[in-house]
């Protein structure tokens, strides 16, 4: 599971940096929306990967940390997931403004050779 | 518990509040939300000035407050602290919030419908980025202010703004995925977040969990340069500051100084890690200050107009900061404070400054405005130059002259203000401490930062006096700008607080010694936290 993980984060971030490199404001936006979903999955992982386990209390497991997941990396993730949700949608309407005023969706508002 | 032990979370609720209940006026009533918005900002001044005053104690325990939300013990729950240079960053920046929102109530704040909401959450993420003690909240309150920034940065419209926001806030995203890396990493081998607690725990990781601690904060330290816009990282910075409108500018002269902020502070928790601390391996962040003040002090003499002039100004100030903290050790630091306050405050007077002198061209005025045309510059009309309030004085140019020549110099750190003071005590402590190294060698970065603190000096006034007769002496014909006296009030404001730093500069350094040396120490933070108890003792109960 380990390599699956590990791999997904990769390809990822991968396709995200690649796509924030481009001119295009569309492509910047799904490219930093793939490159959160890496940096979520990277929190996740850094809580260590268990499997079948949860991270609440309850009374048939004892109460030892084998016997469960890590919690507070799974409300990072929370938090970190609506954060960028509400940024990736700011950004969309920043995009669309700039789209709008400049009727151009290159990221400098001009085609190149313009 | 007394109302005073509640100080240290009033510059977090009291912006909340204001900037809540002003979204329920939905942008009617602007008078109302308008005084609300000053009510709040003078009530979190009086909250810093008296957080401020009660660190001025001599015994270090007192020094540092800390407030445990929720009552839980510093390691499971999140924590406030107050210390002097958490104070002492407060303090500044209520006092430039003050300043921007007396300038923006002559016309700005009705250039868009929610100007003051959106300032008391900049305000709000100000000081909770400042005032936090762990690392993942640092995160949330970078992500308040920043999401407050981008509304304010596209204060007013127009195609100029928009771009160079749209940039702002692409490079921004893109530097919180690195910083939410480097938390992770951190939490992934140290197993906490808290400051302090970390700070307890570097030195027992093993060698493998230290090689990805490492990383993760070198990771963590480049998300940080972002914020501080050191050089490469810092290109989003001048084209978004010169398009933001004035008050806007002034506000956002301190928020580079929040990543310079957060530098310092973990490289207090890590004292035996050098300047910067683990963040940065050893001189790195020297090397780093000394090419960010020599692009921006090269940028500064190509900048076609003020805006940018300002801009880059912001980079000089940024770069001599970090190069300064990297050398390290608590002369550096504390001269290196003061250069801070006084250049946040230098830049911020300029920003409002420039918006007023540039009111009264007309288009045909710029000699340059082909070139600016070759640089992407504004190419269309601001709207508010249509509606200006205040009255054409003719001795008006006169007095903005004189504030433009006290801007200049405070820029170029020459004498008799508060600049040519925070240079000159960065120096005396070069002299003093790097001059000559240990042996008899001569230090090199000792003499690098000297050369470059004051080759950078001149290219600023160059750039400066030459912005200044261009404005001042080659149009005698040209419009006077109009000028509202809460304009004039603003200008004067923080005119008065540089002049202020200049005759007080004694008990002023005095502070900011107090304070490298307690950051140098570190232990009074860490012992502070950790110490503190939460009211009601937790209870002893079995686990399920």
């Amino acid at each position: 599971m380990e390599l699956v993980i590990s791999i997904t984060i990769g390809v990822l971030t991968g396709s995200g940096l690649w796509l924030i490199l481009r001119p295009r404001t569309f492509q910047v936006i799904i490219g930093l929306s793939l490159l959160s979903y890496a940096v979520n999955l990277f929190i996740f992982g850094m809580g260590r990967l268990r499997v079948g386990k949860a991270p609440i209390l309850d009374s048939i497991v004892p109460p030892y940390l084998a016997g469960y997941a890590d919690p507070l990396p799974q409300a990072l993730v929370l938090t970190a997931i609506v954060i960028s949700f509400a940024m990736t949608a700011l950004f969309l309407v920043v995009l669309l403004a700039a789209r709008g005023l400049s009727g151009s969706d290159h990221v400098d508002g001009v085609e190149r050779g313009s | 518990m007394t109302w005073a032990d509640h100080l240290v979370i009033a510059p977090i609720v009291i912006p909340l509040l204001a900037g809540g209940s002003m979204l329920m006026f939905e942008g009617r009533r602007r008078e109302v939300i308008a005084s609300i918005n000053v009510l709040a900002t003078l009530a979190q001044l009086a909250v810093a000035i008296a957080l401020l005053v009660g660190s001025l104690q001599e015994s270090p325990a007192q020094v540092v407050k800390v407030y445990l939300l929720g009552d839980w013990p510093a390691e499971f729950g999140i924590v406030l602290v107050a210390d002097q240079l958490a104070a002492l960053m407060l303090v500044l920046t209520a006092l430039l919030a003050c300043a921007a929102l007396l300038y923006s109530l002559a016309y700005w704040h009705r250039a868009g419908s929610y100007f003051h909401p959106l300032f008391q959450f900049l305000l709000m993420g100000l000081n909770g980025a400042f005032l936090t003690g762990d690392l993942f909240n640092l995160f949330v309150f970078f992500e308040v202010l920043l999401a407050a920034s981008y509304g304010l940065a596209l204060h007013g419209s127009g195609r100029a703004r928009v771009r160079a926001s749209l940039h702002y806030i692409v490079v921004n995203l893109a530097a919180s995925s690195l910083f939410l890396i480097g938390v992770s990493a951190i939490y992934g081998t140290a197993g906490t977040l808290n400051m302090a607690e970390l700070g307890q725990r570097i030195p027992e990781l093993n060698a493998s969990e230290r090689g990805l601690f490492e990383i993760g904060a070198a990771i963590l330290g480049i998300a940080f340069l972002v914020k501080a816009a050191a050089w490469p990282l810092g290109f989003w910075l001048p084209p978004l500051y010169a398009a933001a409108s004035a008050p806007v500018g002034a506000v956002f002269a301190v928020l580079t100084k929040v990543g310079v902020y957060i530098i310092l502070r973990l490289g207090s928790i890590t004292p035996d890690a050098g300047g910067g601390g683990l963040f940065f391996a050893e001189g790195w962040l020297f090397v780093i200050g000394i090419a960010t003040i020599s692009f921006a002090a090269i940028a500064m003499l190509a900048s076609q107009d003020m805006g940018h002039l300002a801009g880059y100004s912001v980079l000089v100030s940024s770069g001599t900061l970090l190069a300064t903290i990297g050398l390290g050790g608590p002369e550096m630091t504390s001269s290196a404070l003061f250069y801070l306050v006084t250049s946040t405050l230098t830049i911020a007077t300029f920003f409002l400054l420039i918006e007023i002198v540039e009111r009264g061209r007309t288009p045909a005025d710029d000699v340059l405005a082909v070139t600016l045309e070759v640089y992407g510059a504004e190419d269309e009309e601001d709207p508010e130059t249509a509606e200006e309030a205040g009255i054409a004085v003719p001795a008006i140019l006169g007095v903005l002259g004189v504030a433009f020549l006290a801007c200049g110099l405070m820029l170029a750190g020459l004498p008799p203000l508060a600049g040519f003071v925070a240079k000159f005590a960065i120096l005396d402590s070069l002299l003093d401490r790097h001059w000559l190294t240990v042996g008899g060698t001569v230090s090199v970065q000792g003499w690098l930062l000297l050369l470059v603190i004051l080759v950078s000096g001149l290219t600023t006034i160059i750039a400066v006096a030459r912005a200044g007769i261009r404005t001042f002496w080659a149009f005698p014909d040209r419009e006077l700008p109009r000028v509202a006296a809460v304009e004039l009030g603003a200008l004067g404001l923080l005119l008065f607080l540089c002049v202020a730093l200049t005759v007080q500069a004694g008990p002023v350094m005095k502070f900011m010694q107090q304070t490298a040396i307690g950051l140098e120490a570190g232990r009074a933070y860490i012992g502070a936290v950790k110490a503190q108890s939460p009211v009601t003792p937790p209870q002893t109960g079995k686990a399920p």
